[in-house]
C-alpha cells in the first residue's frame, strides 16, 4: 500500500536500528515514554522493541482515551441510557470498558438500554435528527483530535436548533497528562525510575501544534521528539532522542513534520476555544485527579451539554486496589510487576485501565509482546 | 379423479408487492402455498418434491460428518453474495474442512413478518443457484415466522451432511512440529465487503466477499496430497482465531511470517482506515491446510494449479511452544504474538 508501507520497511527499519544501537552509550540507560496510545499499538504490533538494544526500553504512557476514562463516567453514561431513556452514543472502543458493577456499555445495552455504536459525532447528530422524540447523547471521548468535530457537532445542533441532542464531554488535555506524570514525587526524585524523554504525539500535535512542549522540555529538561504513528516513525523519533540524550540537550524536536508544525490547526483550535472551556480538575484513570486537565462545554452552549441538561452528579469510583496501573502508567512499574496481569486481569476481562484498550501498556504487552516474558523464546522458524 | 391433483390456491403469492406474513409460518395452506411457489420451485429435488417432514437418504460408503451453520448477517445483500449463498457455502465448508465429500443439506428459515417476498425470493433462488453449482441438494427445510420487530428480514440456518472416504482423517488437533501452514488465498475479503456496506460506514470499494464452496479445491487438496493434517477455513475471527484454535488443539504453537500472508491493497487499505487488523476479519472463500513439512512443496503446488487456490501462500510452520503462542515476525522485521480476538470487532459477520 503506497505511503503506507514505506513507514513499515524492514531495511529501513534494520538501518534505524544499527544507528539507535551504533549511538546509544553502552551503559547509559535511555528510557523514554511513547505518550499515546497511537505509538504503544505501531510499538507492540511490530515489534520494534526487538530492533533496540537493551539498553533503550520504552514506557508505555497514558495517551489512550479509552484507557483514561474513570469508572464514574462510565456510570453516568450507563445511567443515561437505563434511567433516563436516552439513546446513548459512543465510539466502539467504549462499549467494553468496565464501570461499577460488573457493567460496562455493552452489557447495559444487553439489559435493554438504547446503546448504538457510531464511528463519528456526526453520526450521532444525524441520530438525534431522525429520532426527533428521543433525547440522544454522545458520549465524548479523546484527546486534543477528537475535540474539534465534538465542537462542530454541538455548535450545528445549536445553530439548526437540534433540541433533543446534547453531549456528555470527557475530552482532555495531553500537555497537563505528561506534566502530571512529570511532577509526580515518585518521578521527579532522583534514583527512582527516571524518564529520559517522550515521543510527543502525532494526531494530538497536528492540531496543537509543538509549542505546547516547549514549556515542560525547559522546564523538566525532557527532550520531546513529535512522531508519527508508523513504526520508523517511533524508531526514528527514538534515535533523535538517544542523540539529545548523548548531547545533554532538552529540545522538542519535530519528526512528523510532514504533519505537524508549531503552531498547529488554529482553525480547529479557535472552534474548540468557542464551544469548550477548562475544567478545574478531572478524573484520570490510573492518575487520579489532574488539575486543568479536561473541557466542559461553555454555558453558551448549555442547552447541548449532558451534564447540565440531565444535572449529572459526578460520584468517582475506585479501581481495584491490587491493580498497579497508576505506577504503570508513570513507568515505575511493568505490567508484568502487577499481581493481576494475565491471570484476573486480561483484555476479556479487564480490571484496570491500562488492559481497557488495545492501546493501552498491559493490553498491548498481553496481546503482542507476552512471549518476552518467557525466560527463553524459541528461535523464530526459518520459511521454506 | 385422475391427473395432477387440483392446486389448493386461487392466487399466487405476489412476488412483487407481497410481504411475508405470520400465516406463511403457520403450517396451514399458506406456508403450504409458500413452500410450493417458492422453495419447491427454487430447490426442486425427488427429496423435497415428496413434501414429507423428514428426507430419507441410501446409506453411503464411509465415516458420516454433519456440521450445522447459522446465519445472520447483516446486510442481507452484500457486495459478491447474500445471505442465501452464504448459508449454503458455510456449512458446504464445515462438511469439506473435515474431509467430507458433502452430500445433503437441510435449511431452516425465521423470517420477520413484514418482510417483502421480492427479497425473499432473491435470497432463496441465490441459495438454489449456489448448492446447484457445488452439487449439493437442498432435500429438507423448515420455515417459522416471527412478528415484525422480532427478527430482522431473514436468519438461515443449514445443516450438511457429508460423508469422508476412508484413510482420510482431518482433526485440529493433528499439528504437529516443523509442519506447515498454508492459507488458501488472500485474507479478510469477506468482512470488509460486508463492513462496506453498513450503515453509517458506507464506501465504495472493488473488494468483494469471498463467499465460495471449498469442497472441490478439498477434494482435489486431498487427493494430490492424503497426508494433510488440518483444515479448517478461518471465518469469524480471521486467520489470527482459527490459527489459536488450531494452536491450543493440536498443543502446538506457531511462527508466522507477516509478509507471506496474502492481502489485497485494496483490503489492506480499508483495514488501515477504519482500525481493523486484517488478520481477524472474516473469511468465507479460504482455507488453512496445515501437512507435514515433507509435504509443504507438493501442496503448495497443488494448490496453485486450483483456480481457488492461485494465491494460496505458505504463511509459517507449527513449533514446539508450551504456552501455545501463535506467533509473528512483523513486516518491520520484529516479533509479536497473534492472539486470540478480544471482543467482536464486527457484529453480524455471517
Amino acid at each position: 500500500m503506497k505511503y503506507v508501507d514505506e513507514f513499515r520497511d524492514r531495511e529501513l527499519g534494520r538501518g534505524l536500528a544499527a544507528a539507535i544501537a551504533r549511538e546509544a552509550v553502552p551503559g547509559r540507560r535511555y528510557q523514554f515514554m511513547e505518550f499515546c496510545g497511537g505509538h504503544t499499538h505501531a510499538i507492540s504490533r511490530y515489534g520494534v522493541a526487538d530492533l533496540l538494544p537493551a539498553n533503550v526500553r520504552m514506557i508505555h504512557g497514558p495517551g489512550c482515551p479509552v484507557c483514561v476514562l474513570p469508572i464514574g463516567r462510565i456510570d453516568l453514561a450507563i445511567g443515561l441510557a437505563l434511567e433516563r431513556n436516552v439513546i446513548l452514543c459512543s465510539y466502539g472502543d467504549t462499549m467494553r470498558v468496565p464501570a461499577s458493577n460488573g457493567r460496562s456499555l455493552l452489557r447495559a445495552k444487553a439489559e435493554g438500554g438504547d446503546i448504538r455504536m457510531v464511528y463519528s459525532a456526526a453520526d450521532a447528530l444525524r441520530i438525534a435528527r431522525e429520532n426527533p422524540a428521543r433525547e440522544v447523547v454522545f458520549l465524548a471521548i479523546g484527546f486534543e483530535t477528537t475535540t474539534p468535530p465534538t465542537a462542530l457537532v454541538i455548535r450545528e445542533a445549536q445553530a439548526t436548533g437540534v433540541g433533543n441532542f446534547s453531549v456528555l464531554s470527557n475530552h482532555v488535555l495531553t500537555p497537563a497528562a505528561i506534566v502530571n506524570i512529570l511532577q509526580s514525587p515518585e518521578v521527579r526524585t532522583l534514583g527512582t525510575v527516571p524518564l529520559d524523554g517522550f515521543v510527543g504525539p502525532a494526531h494530538v500535535s497536528s492540531i496543537i501544534g509543538t509549542r505546547p512542549y516547549e514549556f515542560f522540555a525547559e522546564e523538566f529538561r525532557k527532550p520531546v521528539v513529535i512522531a508519527g504513528f508508523e513504526p520508523l516513525d517511533v524508531m526514528q523519533a527514538i534515535l533523535m532522542l538517544v542523540r539529545q540524550v548523548n548531547e545533554g540537550r532538552a529540545e522538542v524536536e519535530n519528526q512528523f513534520h510532514r504533519v505537524v508544525d508549531r503552531a498547529g490547526n488554529q482553525k480547529a483550535q479557535a472552534l474548540v476555544a468557542e464551544v469548550f472551556e477548562l475544567r478545574r480538575e478531572f478524573e484520570w484513570r490510573g492518575l487520579g485527579t489532574v488539575p486543568y486537565s479536561a473541557l466542559a462545554i461553555r454555558a453558551t452552549f448549555a442547552a447541548h451539554d449532558a451534564e447540565r441538561r440531565f444535572e449529572l452528579q459526578y460520584q468517582p469510583v475506585p479501581d481495584n486496589k491490587a491493580c498497579d496501573c497508576g505506577a504503570i502508567l508513570r513507568g515505575l512499574k511493568r505490567p508484568t510487576d502487577c499481581r493481576l496481569f494475565g491471570g484476573a486481569c486480561t483484555p476479556e476481562t479487564p480490571m484496570g485501565s491500562c488492559m481497557v484498550s488495545s492501546e493501552g501498556a498491559c493490553a498491548a504487552h498481553y496481546s503482542y509482546g507476552r512471549f518476552r516474558d518467557r525466560p527463553q523464546a524459541p528461535l523464530a522458524a526459518e520459511m521454506a | 379423479m385422475s391427473g395432477e391433483p387440483r392446486p389448493l390456491y386461487q392466487r399466487p403469492l405476489d412476488f412483487k408487492r407481497g410481504r411475508v406474513e405470520l400465516a406463511h409460518g403457520a403450517g396451514g395452506r399458506a406456508t403450504a402455498q409458500l413452500v410450493e411457489e417458492l422453495f419447491l420451485a427454487a430447490f426442486d429435488n425427488p427429496w423435497l418434491r415428496t413434501q414429507n417432514d423428514a428426507a430419507a437418504m441410501p446409506r453411503p460408503a464411509g465415516r458420516l460428518v454433519m456440521a450445522t451453520d447459522s446465519h445472520v448477517v447483516s446486510p442481507l445483500f452484500f457486495p459478491g453474495g447474500d445471505i442465501g449463498s452464504l448459508s449454503v457455502h458455510g456449512t458446504i465448508n464445515d462438511v469439506a474442512m473435515a474431509g467430507g465429500r458433502p452430500l445433503y443439506l437441510a435449511a431452516g428459515f425465521i423470517l420477520e413478518e413484514g418482510f417483502p417476498l421480492a427479497e425473499l425470493r432473491r435470497i432463496v433462488l441465490s441459495m438454489a443457484a449456489a448448492a446447484k453449482a457445488a452439487g449439493v441438494p437442498i432435500v429438507t427445510g423448515d420455515t417459522k415466522v416471527v412478528e415484525q420487530g422480532k427478527g430482522d428480514g431473514v436468519y438461515i440456518t443449514t445443516t450438511g451432511v457429508g460423508v469422508v472416504p476412508d484413510g482420510i482423517v482431518l482433526d485440529g488437533s493433528a499439528a504437529r512440529e516443523g509442519d506447515a501452514i498454508f492459507v488458501s488465498g488472500s485474507i479478510g475479503d469477506h468482512g470488509v465487503a460486508i463492513m462496506s456496506k453498513r450503515e453509517n460506514l458506507e464506501f465504495d470499494t472493488e473488494i468483494l466477499s469471498d463467499s465460495a464452496a471449498l469442497h472441490g479445491l478439498v477434494e482435489t487438496l486431498l487427493s494430490a496430497c492424503p497426508r494433510i493434517r488440518v483444515l479448517r477455513d478461518p471465518t469469524r475471527g480471521g486467520l489470527a482465531t482459527t490459527l489459536n484454535e488450531i494452536a491450543r488443539q493440536s498443543g502446538v504453537g506457531m511462527m508466522l511470517e507477516e509478509s507471506a500472508i496474502p492481502l489485497k491493497p485494496a483490503v489492506a487499505a480499508a483495514c488501515e482506515l477504519l482500525g481493523l487488523d486484517p488478520l481477524y476479519v472474516a473469511n468465507e472463500g479460504k482455507l488453512i491446510a496445515i501437512v507435514p513439512a515433507e509435504d509443504a512443496a507438493l501442496l503448495h503446488a497443488t494448490l496453485l494449479a486450483h483456480p481457488q487456490g492461485r494465491d494460496a501462500a505458505l504463511i509459517g510452520r507449527v513449533t514446539r511452544d508450551p504456552d501455545h503462542f501463535v506467533q509473528m515476525t512483523t513486516t518491520l522485521g520484529g516479533r509479536r504474538v497473534v492472539d486470540w480476538l478480544t471482543g467482536d470487532q464486527l457484529p453480524r459477520i455471517c
